[in-house]
Order: structure tokens, then sequence, then C-alpha cells
């Protein structure tokens, strides 16, 4: 990963200069005031923490989304892009978190759709196609064959196609959302090499990442965002990752993250040799009663298919997994459920609500055969159930009828805690219990969790949000590649020491171990 | 059509997994080509005459409407569309054009009213799926209906008799040059066109594009409003031109021209393996699975077999069509997740 840095020239104009963009999506505000300048040559590096407004800000270049107020401006000249056509004739290239390619079509097409080398008649001339693309991976120093099906390809051939791409493009700006985040580390060496190349050609470059380590390592300079504007620029090195770390939180980490001390009690879930082919490789952990566990790792860990597997809703193909000592039937989530456990799941609005139905139906669905007289729903026990949940979770909404999908992100986020609390659990399950919630729901999610385990509840927690990971946990348990690769207590649970062990690179710099 | 195979010639290197899809892909032109053989050899020694001249000329004139249709219904379904509306307007246009040709119209503008009331129902359908964000299948069953209806709004009772058309016309629809009507020539050549503008041209390309993965069409910026309506006006006008060879073939149209086609067209470009859910297929299988069904329909009594297992056969059809294409898509990520979990 070693980049020199080059100091860029000096220019009239940025690339590409964004001033005072706001952005809203009906009540929530995305943008309020962001800012960029992009210059030519230079790598610069956009942090922030999820929901910061990074995503926004990049399909606003794309041209996907209108900003509602503010300036954009290339070569200092305003500019408005009416959609992705536009932000790519201007010379903007986006690479996406998980590139969109075009399964059915070859890797040659995938990079010169809408754009294929012409012949006789407008004929398609496949054969100078094939050679353009071959020419490309030549340069960019992979072996990746034009003819095949884009279908197949892992993430880091979709992102060198990508980037591939955007050569072709001659592109001025090249976006890069989290690249990293599902690479190995060889990867990744492989990937800087290829943008560091483009850079030194003249490309500005837009680095976004969660990976602290790997803007110093690439970039120049520095952007920060927190609740949809910019907090700052700098050079590097004018910034240490401490410093960065503290602008992109904004306040106080101790309100963010409740500290409690309770002494953990009997051990309530105990996995053993959990495997599901494929996914997940002979985990073994436990977690005890007034405990919070993390279960943390890159994207493609596992982490997801590992607690699914422990809550049944897919089966394991080896291993066990008890409750307070009793076995439980793989692939059973019913008995899962009657053994005390609640699984609030990744995705709540594919997996977690029914949008449609009432805020009521929702909250007390777990609860429903309690709640019956001789298998009628009676409106009222529903009712007092919903109602006390909900306002113990501080949940805002207008009626309880009004159906769960007009609410906001994190409101909804409360319902499908609701829902399971009402179960009172023995074991709660959270998997990404704050993705895409607001900071200040996101700190009152966390001070549930505290108080729960406080109360003897066994709190297992998967997130990709490193902060709330090493803030939240009394143990971090890290996953890579189906397998569980260390454990982290509290005191020694450092970003470092994570990502040492989730990327596999337990010295950096060697080759991998 | 040598055009049609667009994949491209063999190359020693493809790269592992494809070539093994590659295979049962290309398999399923030369399955449907050996379903043919098969069918006809067949048939044919059970009954000789199956393969005399009439016979295959009968042939020939029912598959041309169908292939036709086919090829314009494969344009759609790439997309991730599907036009269910076909059959209505090939009988609007039928009785437009018999229409105007009672009338005294000249044959030439008489097939340009014909395609052009297709090409305009085709952008009736491209319309409502584009701007109105309605899904295709619930568009098209309604125009299915609306079309339908304003042929009998216009027709009312009545219809247009074969002695009312132009003998020049009626005898180039019952025509053919060494066997082969001139109809079935004319299904050939334009499906022979759509496969050559699918698999050679941008705008072709881009609507495999469009139907494999639509969000990266976006981000890439692809004209997907302006191809969408070019798919829909492209099935539209070739379902018209359907209409126009209905009246020089029947003679005879009234209302209820092409009633009902629709579902059989649908399961022709099926078992001819495009993917109904867009990204993949060829016009050559579409024209296959059209060509397999006519010859079907038309052994079956030569075979002696209960009309009733006509239905079920093209129904096991279908599904043997679908369980491949998702057979293939399970092996395909079943070989990808064993790759990928032992990288390095």
């Amino acid at each position: 990963m070693a980049v020199e840095s080059d100091p860029p020239p000096p220019q009239p104009h940025p690339v590409i200069a964004l001033t005072g963009v706001a952005k809203s999506f009906g009540a929530v505000r995305a943008l309020v005031d962001a800012g960029l300048e992009l210059h030519s040559g230079e790598a610069h590096a956009l942090v922030g923490e999820n929901g910061a407004g990074k995503s926004t800000l990049i399909k606003i270049l794309a041209g996907l989304y209108r900003p509602d107020a503010g300036h954009i401006e290339m070569d200092g000249e305003a500019v408005a892009f009416t959609g992705a056509a536009d932000a790519l004739a201007a010379g903007i290239a986006v690479i996406y978190q998980e590139p969109a390619l075009f399964g059915d079509l070859t890797v040659a097409e995938n990079l010169f759709v809408g754009r294929q080398p012409r012949g006789r008649l407008g004929r398609i001339d496949r054969a100078e196609m094939r050679r353009r693309a071959a020419a490309l991976f030549e340069r960019l120093g992979v072996a990746l064959d034009p003819d095949r099906p884009a279908k197949g390809l892992s993430i880091a051939d979709q992102q060198l196609v990508e980037i591939a791409k955007a050569i072709s493009l001659q592109a001025r700006v090249l976006v890069m959302d989290e690249p990293t985040a599902a690479l190995s580390g060889r990867e990744v060496e492989r990937l800087f090499g290829a943008v560091d190349a483009l850079r030194r050609k003249g490309t500005a470059i837009l680095f976004i990442s969660h990976r602290l380590e790997e803007v110093h390592a690439l970039c120049q300079r520095v952007t920060v965002m927190r609740d949809g504007r910019r907090v700052s620029t700098d050079p590097i090195e004018a910034v240490t990752t401490d410093e960065l770390v503290r602008r992109m939180v904004g306040r106080d980490l101790s309100a963010m993250y409740p500290h409690r001390e309770t002494e953990p009690g009997d051990v309530v879930l105990r996995v053993e040799g959990l495997s599901r082919t494929g996914l997940c490789r002979d985990i073994d952990f436990t977690v005890r009663a007034g405990e919070i566990v993390a279960l943390a790792g890159l994207v493609g860990a596992g982490r997801t298919e590992t607690v699914q597997a422990v809550f049944g809703i897919e089966a394991r193909d080896a291993g066990r997994v008890s409750i307070d000592g009793r076995e439980l039937r793989s692939g059973d989530p019913r008995a899962a459920m009657r053994a005390g456990v609640a699984l609030v799941p990744e995705d709540r609005r594919q997996q977690g609500l029914l949008l449609d139905l009432s805020i009521l139906r929702n909250a007390t669905l777990t609860r429903r055969h309690r709640l019956s007289r001789l298998g009628f729903l009676t409106g009222g026990a529903e009712r007092r159930e919903a109602a006390e949940w909900t306002g113990r979770l501080h949940a805002k909404y207008g009626r309880l009828t009004d159906p769960v999908g007009t609410l906001s992100g994190g409101n909804q986020q409360k319902v499908v805690l609701a829902k399971w609390l009402a179960t009172g659990p023995k074991l709660l399950i959270v998997d990404e219990p704050t993705r895409g919630i607001d900071i200040g729901t996101k700190a009152e999610v966390h001070r549930l969790l505290s108080d729960l385990a406080a109360d003897g509840v066994a709190v297992l927690m998967v997130s990709s949000e490193l902060p709330e990971v090493l803030g939240m946990a009394d143990r971090v348990l890290v996953m890579r590649e189906g397998r569980l690769v260390g454990e982290l207590a509290r005191p020694a649970a450092t970003e470092e020491a994570f990502m040492r062990l989730a990327s596999g690179q337990e010295h950096i710099g060697e080759v991998r171990s | 059509m040598t055009t049609v195979a667009d994949a491209p010639d063999q190359t020693p290197s493809a790269g592992t997994g494809s070539t093994a899809l590659d295979l049962i892909l290309r398999f399923r032109a030369l399955g449907l080509l050996l379903a043919l053989a098969a069918l006809i050899v067949i048939t044919a020694s059970v009954n000789p005459r199956f393969l005399g001249a009439q016979s295959i000329r009968d042939l020939l004139f029912a598959a041309a409407v169908t292939v036709l249709l086919a090829a314009g219904m494969t344009v759609v379904v790439l997309t991730r569309g599907i036009d269910l509306s076909v059959g209505s307007t090939l009988g609007l246009s039928a009785y437009l054009t018999a229409t105007a040709l009672s009338s005294g119209t000249p044959v030439p503008l008489a097939l340009l009213v014909g395609i052009g009331a297709g090409a305009a129902c085709g952008a009736v359908n491209g319309a409502i799926v584009h701007f109105g964000k309605v899904p295709p299948l619930v568009a098209t069953l309604g125009t299915l209906y609306v079309f339908r209806g304003i042929v009998y709004f216009t027709a009312g009772g009545s219809r247009v008799n074969a002695s009312d058309l132009p003998r020049g016309f009626l005898d180039f629809g019952s025509g053919a040059v060494l066997g082969v009507p001139y109809l079935f020539i004319i299904s050939a050549l334009v499906l022979a066109a759509v496969a050559v503008f699918l698999s050679d041209y941008r705008a072709g390309r881009d609507l495999y594009a469009l139907g494999s993965n639509p969000e990266a069409a976006r981000q890439t910026g692809l004209p997907a409003g302006r191809r969408l309506m070019t798919a829909y006006v492209l099935c539209g006008a070739l379902a018209g031109l359907g209409g126009v060879l209905y009246a020089a073939r029947f003679g005879t149209v009234d209302a209820s021209a092409g009633y009902g086609m629709e579902l059989n067209i649908v399961a022709a470009v099926v078992v001819g393996g495009v993917a109904i859910f867009g990204g993949s297929g060829t016009v050559l299988g579409a024209g296959l699975g059209a060509l397999l069904l006519t010859v079907i329909s038309n052994a079956l009594p030569v075979l002696r077999i209960d009309q009733f297992w006509q239905q079920a056969i093209v129904g096991a059809l279908i599904l043997a069509a679908i369980a491949l294409d998702r057979l293939v898509g399970l092996r395909a990520a079943r070989a990808l997740r064993r790759k990928a979990s032992h990288v390095d």
C-alpha cells in the first residue's frame, strides 16, 4: 500500500466543486450544507459515519439525484446533471460498493455498453471491442477474459471492470464508494496500484472509506462530513486518525455509548462447531446473561449467516446451539422463540416488518397467540401492549393504526424492537441495529440495549459500524471468511486490533499470513 | 440467419464455469432442433404424407404469423417486459388493413396502415409502462381488452370478405416459391433483421442490458425510456405486420381475428429459451420455439392424438424450459459459492 504523495500542481479551478448542497427525502434531510472541491491529480478522502450523507453526495455527483439547493461547478463553470448520462459525459465515473454490472453481457460489453466500437453499417465491431478490453486489462495488469459473462465475477474483479471502464471513458473524476469493504489485502493493493496510476495521469479521485489507515495511505486531502454537513477539509498530514474520528462522531463518545458495569451471569447461549457449507465454519462461542457480545467482520465475513443459523432461520450443517444448556433444533426458529431467543434482522424492511400493516399489528405480531382469546385477537389487549412498548421505546408516530411503512427508519426500528422485546427474551440477537437511522435514535437504541443487558438479557449484536461495536460490546468476536479468527475483550478492543484480525493482515506490509 | 449466433467464436481460454453454462445455453437451440426433428420423423413414419409438399406448406403458413409475433415478443421480454396485447393488436391491424383494401386503397398504403396501427398500439403500451410506471403485465393486459374493444367498436358485427380484397393481395397471401409461402419468407427475413438488430447494434444490446440489470442501466446512463419505447413499438409494429399477413392469408377478417393468440406467442418465446426475467435469449430460439409449437399442433391430428394433449404438451414444454433455466442458474450459483469459499 506504499503510495508516494506528490502534491498536485496548483490550478486555477478545481475539476469539480460543490457548494452549499442540500437534499431531502420527505422529512429526512440527508444533506443540509455539503461542500467538496476535487483537484486534478489528487486523491481526496470523504469520511463520515453512516448516515452522514456521503452516499447522497455521491449520487448527486453521479447525476442520479438532483440537489434541492446549492451549486455544482466544473472547471469554474456551473453545471446541472439531469441524469447519469450527463455526469458520465462530463467525465465523472462512479464505482459503487457493490458494482452494478450486466450479468448476462460479456465483460467486454460491460466495459463498452452504450458506446461499443462500430464498424460497417454501424454494426458493433466485436473483434475491436475485445481487443480494446484486453488492452485495458493488460494495462491494469489483471487476467480477465473479456469474453466471459460478467455473472459470477468476484466483487474485486467487478471493481476492476469498473475501473477499466473509467479508464476507457477517460474519466476526469473517479468516485469510489467503499471499494475495499469486501476485498482481501492483496486485492486492495492491486486496486490501489491501479487507482494511483490513474491519479498520476491527472484524474481526480474521491475515495470513500471507513478504514482510516487506507485513507492515510492513498489520499492527499480529507473531507469530514457529519449529519449532512461538511465539517472540515484538510491536507491528510494535518490531521491524526483520532482527530478524524472525533470530528466524524462529533459528540461525546460516552453519551453515544452508555457505559455500564454488570457482572455477567450464567451462560445463556452456547454455540459449538457451527458450520454452514460455504458460509461459515467451526464457530464456537458463548454469550452470558447481562453481556453484550458483538460479532464483527468485513462485509461477507459470514456474520449474518452465523446468527441466522443460531436462530434457525437457516438450517446448520453441523454443530450445536444451546440455550440454558438445552439444544435447539436446527432450522426451527419457532423452537428458538420458545426457548427465549429473539432476532431483530438486518433488513427490517424486508424481514422485520409488514410495511402495509399497522404499527399495532406489527408490534404485537410475535405475541398474537398470548393476546388472543379463543383464537380471536381482542383489540383492547393488543392495543395496551403495543402502546406500552412503543411508549417505552419513545417511538414517534401519529396513530397506532398507521401503516408502519409511513414511519422514519429509526421509528421503524423501534417497532421491530418492540415486537421482540414484548416476548421477554433471554437472548436478543440484533443484526445491524442502527443501520440507516439518525444519530439521536441511534443513541437511544444503544441505551436500550445497555438497559436490557443490565436487566440480565444476553445480547448478541452484529454491526458493521466499528465505533458501535467497540463502544457497546463487552467482547468482540472477529470473523473473517466464514471463520472466527479472534476475540477482543473491551480494553483490548481497538480499531487497529480489529482491522488486523478482520482483514487477515497480522503484520501490515507483510504478504498475507 | 447466420448472424443470430451472437456468441463469439470459441476461445480456448473461456473462463471457468462459463463453458459449461455456454454449452447448456447453446444446447438449447440444439435441443429445440432435435425435438423438432424427432417429432417430424415420428409423425412422418406414421403418416408419410406429413412430409408432403402440401403439408409442409400448410405448416409454414401456420408458422409465419407465430414466428413474426414471437420475434416481436422476444424484444419486449428481453427488457423484463411482456406484451399481452399482441393478439388484439393483430386483430386491429388485420381489420383496418382489410377495410382499407376493400375501399380501394393501394396495397402499399394499406400495408403502412396495418403496420402503423400496430406501432401505435405498441407506443401506447410503451408509454403506459415507461411513463405510467405500470408493470408491463398489467399494462398490456389492460390494452389487450382496450384494443380488442376498439376492433369490436369499429367492426360492429360486420366483416370484410375475401371477395372485397384485391386479387393480387390474396394471391400473394396464398402464393409460394419452391414450396415456401411468401408469408413465411417475409417472417424469416424480419426475424433475421431483428436478430441482427439485437446482436449487432448498440440499441439492441441496450435492451439486453436493461433486462439484465435495470439499476445498472440507470447508473450507466442508458436511455432507458427511449429503448423501452423502441421495444414496445417494434413489438407492436410486428404484430401489425402480422395482421396484414393474416388478412392476406385468410381474406376474410372479422373482429375476432387473432383472439387469444398472445399466450401462444409467450409460450413460443419461453420454450425458445428467452428468459422471462429478461436479459438473455435470442430471436432464433424464439422462432424455433414458435416452429416447434406449430409442428406439434399440426402433428397431433396426424398421430391421432386427442387435441387435449396438445395443450398438456405445450404446458409441459414451458415447465421444462423454465426448469432448465432454473437448473442452469442454480448450478452457476453453486459453482460460484464453491469457488468463493476457497479463495487462496
